[in-house]
């Protein structure tokens, strides 16, 4: 694969341009314009930290489900045994692997994000 | 709907108005949201049990010419979460809020919903609703399916309805950097329900602002919250309830956030925005996860 410029180079250079003609857009557009730039953080960060992210959770899926298969496969299987009650919150294993899974893509989607767990 | 801040001028006096209008048909009987009508009534009714609002000035009539519409006085202040949560002007009066918004909440709860056509929610309709619309995504999210079932599970014993705000959050309060609370806005989706509806949708962390150390709205605790409605008269709410209504918040506005992507991904609508916020569909997933692990 070309790696110079690397696919991420490329999406933060287009970032930077829509960053520096911002301030002299209308309102809307400007708002606009700082969405398109958090989207292109989001394509970013999914480019450099998907692939080991989607390997860690269909890693974290098998073990769950003692079942080989792609994320996909995996995920919809998972999906139908919560359904179906044949798993739930106190399954052994299933929230710490959610929580593995989800802490990894909200690295991707909004790496700021703060959230805690309440304290009863 | 539309919403235009104007000022009215007359005889060397000047005010300062809001206008919303709704400018295509609309449904009471299907809609979630109420006519603007029903809302100008609820405002009235908030100011008469001492809750504080953008006093109504005018309902539209035909004559008007401006379809349904009503104009009420324009209060200042800030309503921007961020700012409300992190701004030095807010320091002082940032202590006080919870307790406020815990009285506020006692006084529209206080509202007799005579003559009001206001629908009924309670959490076994809601989770039903949003599970419906979940499933018409076409998402496999096994986060949310956990939500929903661990949810049904645990459905709290009913309490007496009362007349809800139902979109209660930091965002649609005006606060005053002295007073605090100026105004509760956005009066829309008021619906009959479970008292603790109200007092957990502004718990939901994604209205927190970064500040998820703060449980109300980003600047208070529970306690205060929950001293401040049983104090104006709101009955003693215990915080598992609030915690149960606040995961399905959370559940809830990922639903939402579903939805909203889904209208892009279907052609509905064309925007950056629509689709960018499908993925905070993750930060509902991430709370629902430490609600979870908490107990509930």
């Amino acid at each position: 694969m070309i790696e110079h410029p690397k696919a991420e180079e490329l999406v933060e250079a287009v970032a930077k341009w829509i960053d520096s003609v911002r301030p002299n857009l209308p309102p809307r557009d400007a708002f606009l314009a700082r969405v398109a730039v958090n989207v292109l953080g989001v394509v970013g960060r999914e480019l450099t930290l998907g692939p080991a992210a989607e390997a860690n959770a269909v890693r974290r899926l098998s073990a769950l489900l003692g079942q080989e298969g792609d994320f996909q496969a995996l995920n919809a299987q998972l999906c139908e045994a919560i359904r179906d009650g044949e798993m739930d919150v106190e399954t052994p294993g299933l929230l710490a692997a959610l929580k593995a899974n989800i802490t990894e893509q909200i690295a991707i989607d909004q790496p700021n994000y703060s959230s805690v767990r309440p304290t009863t | 709907m539309e919403t235009w801040a104007f000022t009215a001028v007359a005889e060397g006096v000047r005010k300062d108005l809001i206008l919303r209008r709704r400018p295509g048909p609309f449904d009471e009987e299907t809609s979630r949201s109420t006519s603007l009508a029903t809302e100008a009534a609820l405002i009235r009714a908030a100011e008469k049990a001492g809750a504080p609002v953008a006093p109504l000035i005018h309902l539209a009539v035909p004559e008007d010419g401006l379809g349904e519409a009503h104009i009420t006085l324009r209060i200042s202040g800030e309503t921007l979460g961020r700012k409300i949560v992190s701004d030095p002007k807010f320091e002082t009066v940032r202590p006080h809020l919870a307790r406020q918004c815990g009285q506020i909440l006692a006084r529209i709860h206080s509202i007799s919903p005579v003559g009001l056509p206001l629908k009924t929610a309670d959490a076994g309709e809601e989770l039903d609703r949003y599970e419906a619309v979940y499933r018409a995504t076409g998402a496999e999210r096994p986060i949310l399916e956990l939500a929903f079932q661990h949810l049904r599970k645990s459905i709290p014993k009913p309490l007496p309805d009362v007349l809800l705000h139902a979109d209660f959050r930091n965002g649609n309060l005006m606060i005053d950097p002295d007073k605090g609370v100026a105004a509760v806005l956005d009066w829309e989706l008021s619906h009959l329900g479970d008292p603790a509806e109200d007092l957990s949708w502004i718990c939901v962390n994604s209205w927190r602002f970064g500040r998820s150390d703060k449980p109300v709205g980003g600047f208070g605790d529970y306690q205060d919250l929950l001293e401040g409605y049983a104090e104006a008269g709101g009955g003693e709410i215990p915080l598992s309830r609030v915690l149960y209504w606040q995961t399905l918040g959370s559940l809830k506005w990922g639903v939402m956030c579903l939805m909203m992507y889904e209208s892009y991904a279907s052609g509905g609508t064309v925007s950056v925005e629509r689709p960018m916020i499908g993925r905070r569909v993750s930060e509902t997933e991430i709370d629902l996860v430490h609600l979870m692990e908490a107990g509930l």
